[in-house]
């Protein structure tokens, strides 16, 4: 327990400092959240009906952004081949680190993207709802991610091979997203049912992902 | 002849080559045989004649999905079994079955325009099979970017395996978001929503079909060991050992 806490401490650290990408994520989101306008016209009706469905696409390819991360570093630094051999199981390593990048990737996406919302004419009274589906559905994209992320890490120029293999996935958790969003903001469907399912394959991709990664390095690394 | 002997390639290698005349043969014979009962089969009282485009549609779609099974259990092979042969059936599988899900959506979008009036719509069955199209791609970069064979094949049967969890979802959800495609009319309780003079050229097309993909299977197996055995030699020779 400890040296998971040790890992998730030094991950957080690492990605929060000098060099990390723990932000880039959020300023990425961001820019992109700024170029629709741009690219759509500054029509506020019709930035705010697909203002869901814009949100949730910035956050997953945001989320994409710092994902070749997650193993790289410590593969060019030896410390993976550290978590391999050490006495921590290799699936609760990896799931440690997920956690990490979740926290500092993926959670300040959820945290901004009221104030982007704002920016998308969003309505307020539904911006706590469409924030809860982000933070229900982001931690799916970085377990399916973690599962590339490990694919890649042992290929030369795998960061490019990320999203292709990533994206497809991750259909599934865009789906049920956008119409959790949707309904909390239009109705009239219930909010209930597609919210539900985004929790689902959170927790189904928080079993399956840390297993697949962890077979992914223990074959790509040895 | 067990499993575990076909584990020396070259043994597998000389099966195949008495196996592979006769399944061309055969695959011929049921593509002769079928093309018949297609040409023969009465057209619809509403498409007409384009109603042919399912016999090459509707056989391509089914091998479309095969051909991940395939590769599924050859994952299975690969990483459980640790069979020699495994990764090799599993990477001469990924491009058949894209070619064949493919086929599908090019035959699917032709005969879209006569009968829905356009070429493509986003509708649940193209949609994911289209995503299959996607995940099949993933699957051939991942074997393209690696430059060890053997990596590549243990990262494309991870790969295969998370897809073979993730497509009844992927399918499950597309299918929540949208759908136009009708049902599936064949295999479904009632029995076959399609009349005998259709449905049995199908069935036959379905076999030689069948059989086409297991021949260029077995075909693709044999030129991916021999691919192997000229890249060894390669590394020998460059090493000049």
């Amino acid at each position: 327990m400890n040296a998971l806490l040790a890992l998730l401490m030094r991950d957080i650290r690492l990605s929060t400092r000098v060099g990390g990408g723990a932000l880039m994520g959020a300023l990425f989101f961001l820019i992109l959240v700024v170029m629709m306008p741009f690219a759509l016209g500054p029509d506020l009706a019709l930035l705010g009906r697909i203002g869901p469905a814009t949100l949730w696409l910035g956050a997953l390819l945001a989320s994409l952004l710092a994902l070749d991360r997650l193993f790289a570093t410590d593969y060019e630094d030896g410390s993976l081949d550290l978590l391999m051999m050490g006495r921590m199981p290799l699936e609760l390593a990896v799931a440690t680190k997920a956690v990490a990048h979740w926290l500092t990737t993926a959670l300040p996406l959820v945290i901004i993207t009221p104030i982007l919302g704002l920016m998308l004419n969003v309505e307020l009274s539904a911006m706590g709802w469409l924030a809860l589906t982000l933070l229900a559905g982001t931690p799916a994209l970085t377990f399916i991610g973690l599962i590339g992320a490990a694919l890649s890490v042992t290929l030369r120029r795998g960061g490019l091979l990320l999203a292709v293999l990533v994206l497809p996935l991750t259909i599934p958790v865009l789906i049920f997203g956008v119409a959790a969003a949707n309904a909390a903001i239009a109705g009239p469907a219930p909010f209930g049912p597609p919210f539900t399912i985004v929790c689902a394959l959170s927790l189904g991709s928080l079993v399956l992902g840390p297993f697949a990664a962890a077979a992914a390095l223990r074959h790509g690394l040895e | 002849m067990a499993v575990i002997d076909l584990a020396n390639p070259t043994r597998f290698l000389t099966l195949v080559n008495r196996v592979l005349p006769w399944l061309v043969a055969a695959t011929a014979l049921a593509f002769a045989f079928g093309l018949i009962r297609v040409a023969y089969a009465p057209d619809d009282y509403q498409q007409g004649a384009t109603v042919k485009i399912m016999f090459l549609h509707v056989p391509a779609a089914w091998l479309g999905m095969m051909g991940w099974g395939v590769m599924t259990i050859a994952a299975l092979g690969t990483l459980v079994w640790r069979h020699p042969l495994a990764d090799v059936a599993g990477k001469a599988a990924a491009p058949i079955g894209a070619a064949f899900t493919f086929i599908c959506l090019v035959t699917g979008s032709l005969w879209g325009r006569p009968t829905w009036g356009t070429y493509w719509v986003w509708d649940a069955r193209l949609t994911s099979v289209l995503v299959l199209f996607l995940l099949y791609l993933g699957v051939l970069a991942l074997y393209w970017t690696a430059e060890d064979p053997g990596r590549g094949s243990r990262a494309a049967a991870i790969l295969a395996l998370v897809g073979a969890v993730n497509i009844p979802i992927i399918k499950f959800s597309v299918e929540w978001w949208n759908t136009l495609h009708q049902p599936a009319s064949i295999i479904r309780s009632g029995g076959a929503a399609i009349d005998a003079s259709i449905l049995i050229p199908l069935l036959i097309m379905a076999l030689a079909f069948t059989l086409l993909f297991f021949t260029l299977h077995l075909a693709a197996m044999r030129n991916e060991i021999l691919r192997r055995r000229v890249r060894n030699m390669r590394l020998m020779q460059a090493t000049g050992a």
